[in-house]
């Protein structure tokens, strides 16, 4: 155990946990940010993805040593933000959302996205999201929904 | 079992100078490897060192002859990198998500020493030297020298890369081909590397590497130096001897991800392909 010290959706953490332990169960099971989901536990699917220093990485790949001093946005903070809210209404509109399993990776999967490139082609969008698995959609209305934000959203990103 | 978490490189190698750890840097590896039932921490069957935060050790910069890369720099530095010779961005690009490749870095995934490693083949046919420390040594060792085996690797207990050093070069011709099974976030089944020069019909340099159809990355410069200024024209000439002898050097096995009989007519065929282009 060692007394690890992070900003968790802005706000400073400091948690005594064994610095071996994956980002993921700590964020679930100790912050209780349920958002952040299990799906394979092996990087395919990104489920998991959370915003590490404003870049996406799946957190069942993280070890909680190396998030020290570092800032981490879950998909429950990331819902405060305006950007968010266009967003959720663009996966709306084109459907972008079946079961929803996929759903708060693949919005931090867009979010990293925007963030870089504000107005991604096709092929960016869909290399932008190829580490998040969905095995509802078939993806092209998330691609659509991720486009319609890029133009809703225009200043934003 | 303890875990460390070392604010300075020269904190870290005096860690490793009085005890055994099992090195943690990007952990995208490590974590799947020692993962255990979710909520429980991963088992690691040593104390664990931390290193992923030594910023000292994330760069990457053109100086004189060499491109230097700082042992933790992610597999994304990389792809963004202007310094990064294009053939590994082709492989880069290919490599895991950008989920993955964030936090992944290029000493994670040569200390690995996994058959299937993509930086590995383009690490070997670009003759990458890697630079290791300990407490009160510096040293030198050549890809090849270096991983030896499955899994294995020429690191002692208290050394740890530190740099990674490509020498700056051009190539007329190069080709990456990974097979996997699907195109992000796909092992591969096998991958290739081809690099040649060829200036007036004169192969000035060739060089070829395997990935995935062997313990270790296949390479082998006694079959590149036969080629090597002549012409093109016996290189050509020569194509189903070269097939032949690396039909001879590899040794691809069935697994999950492919069959031997599969991965061996697949890389040969590449190579047979690589030389009809040149």
């Amino acid at each position: 155990m060692a007394k690890i010290e992070f900003t968790l959706n802005n706000k400073i953490i400091s948690i005594d946990e064994h610095p071996n332990r994956r980002l993921l169960d700590v964020l679930r099971d100790q912050l209780l940010q349920t958002g952040v989901k299990e799906g394979c536990g092996e990087g395919e699917c990104g489920a998991c993805a959370v915003l590490l220093n404003g870049e996406i990485v799946n957190s069942c790949m993280v070890p909680l040593g190396n998030v020290l001093h570092k800032e981490i946005i879950t998909i429950e903070g990331y819902r405060e933000t305006k950007q968010y809210q266009v967003l959720k209404e663009a996966y709306s509109i084109e459907g972008a959302v079946q079961c929803g399993f996929c759903t708060p990776g693949m919005m931090i999967a867009s979010e990293a996205l925007l963030r870089k490139n504000p107005h991604p082609s096709d092929k960016e969008i869909r290399d932008g999201i190829s580490g998040n698995l969905c095995r509802c959609t078939g993806y092209n209305m998330i691609i659509k929904a991720i486009k319609r934000a890029s133009e809703e959203g225009e200043g934003l990103w | 079992m303890v875990s460390m978490i070392p604010q300075t490189l020269e904190e870290a190698l005096e860690l490793l100078h009085n005890d055994e750890y099992c090195i943690v840097a990007g952990g995208t590896d490590l974590l799947v490897q020692k993962r255990s039932w979710s909520s429980t921490p991963p088992a690691f069957e040593q104390s664990t060192l931390f290193i992923k935060h030594l910023s000292e050790l994330r760069y990457i910069k053109k100086v004189g002859e060499w491109i230097l890369i700082g042992a933790l720099a992610t597999l994304e530095d990389l792809l963004q990198s202007e310094h990064t010779p294009a053939i590994y961005k082709d492989a880069l690009y290919e490599m895991a998500s950008v989920n993955i490749r964030n936090e992944a870095t290029i000493a994670g995934n040569i200390e690995n020493a996994s058959p299937a490693g993509d930086s590995l083949p383009v690490l070997y046919c670009l003759d990458a030297v890697i630079v290791l420390k300990s407490l009160h040594q510096t040293r030198e060792v050549l890809i090849t020298d270096y991983i030896t085996g499955l899994r294995k690797t020429a690191r002692k207990s208290d050394e740890l890369i530190t740099e990674i050093k490509i020498p700056v070069e051009s190539f007329t011709h190069k080709r990456w081909t990974k097979v996997g099974g699907r195109k992000a976030d796909a092992i591969s089944k096998l991958s290739f590397v081809g690099l040649a020069n060829i200036l007036d019909n004169v192969v000035l340099d060739f060089r070829v590497a395997f990935g995935a159809v062997s313990p270790t990355v296949v390479r082998n410069k006694k079959i590149e130096e036969q080629y090597i200024n002549q012409p093109l024209d016996k290189l050509k000439k020569h194509q189903q001897e070269i097939l032949d002898a690396y039909d001879q050097l590899i040794s691809p096995v069935d697994n999950q991800r492919s069959t031997k009989v599969y991965r061996r007519q697949v890389s040969l065929n590449i190579l047979k392909d690589f030389i009809d282009q040149l």
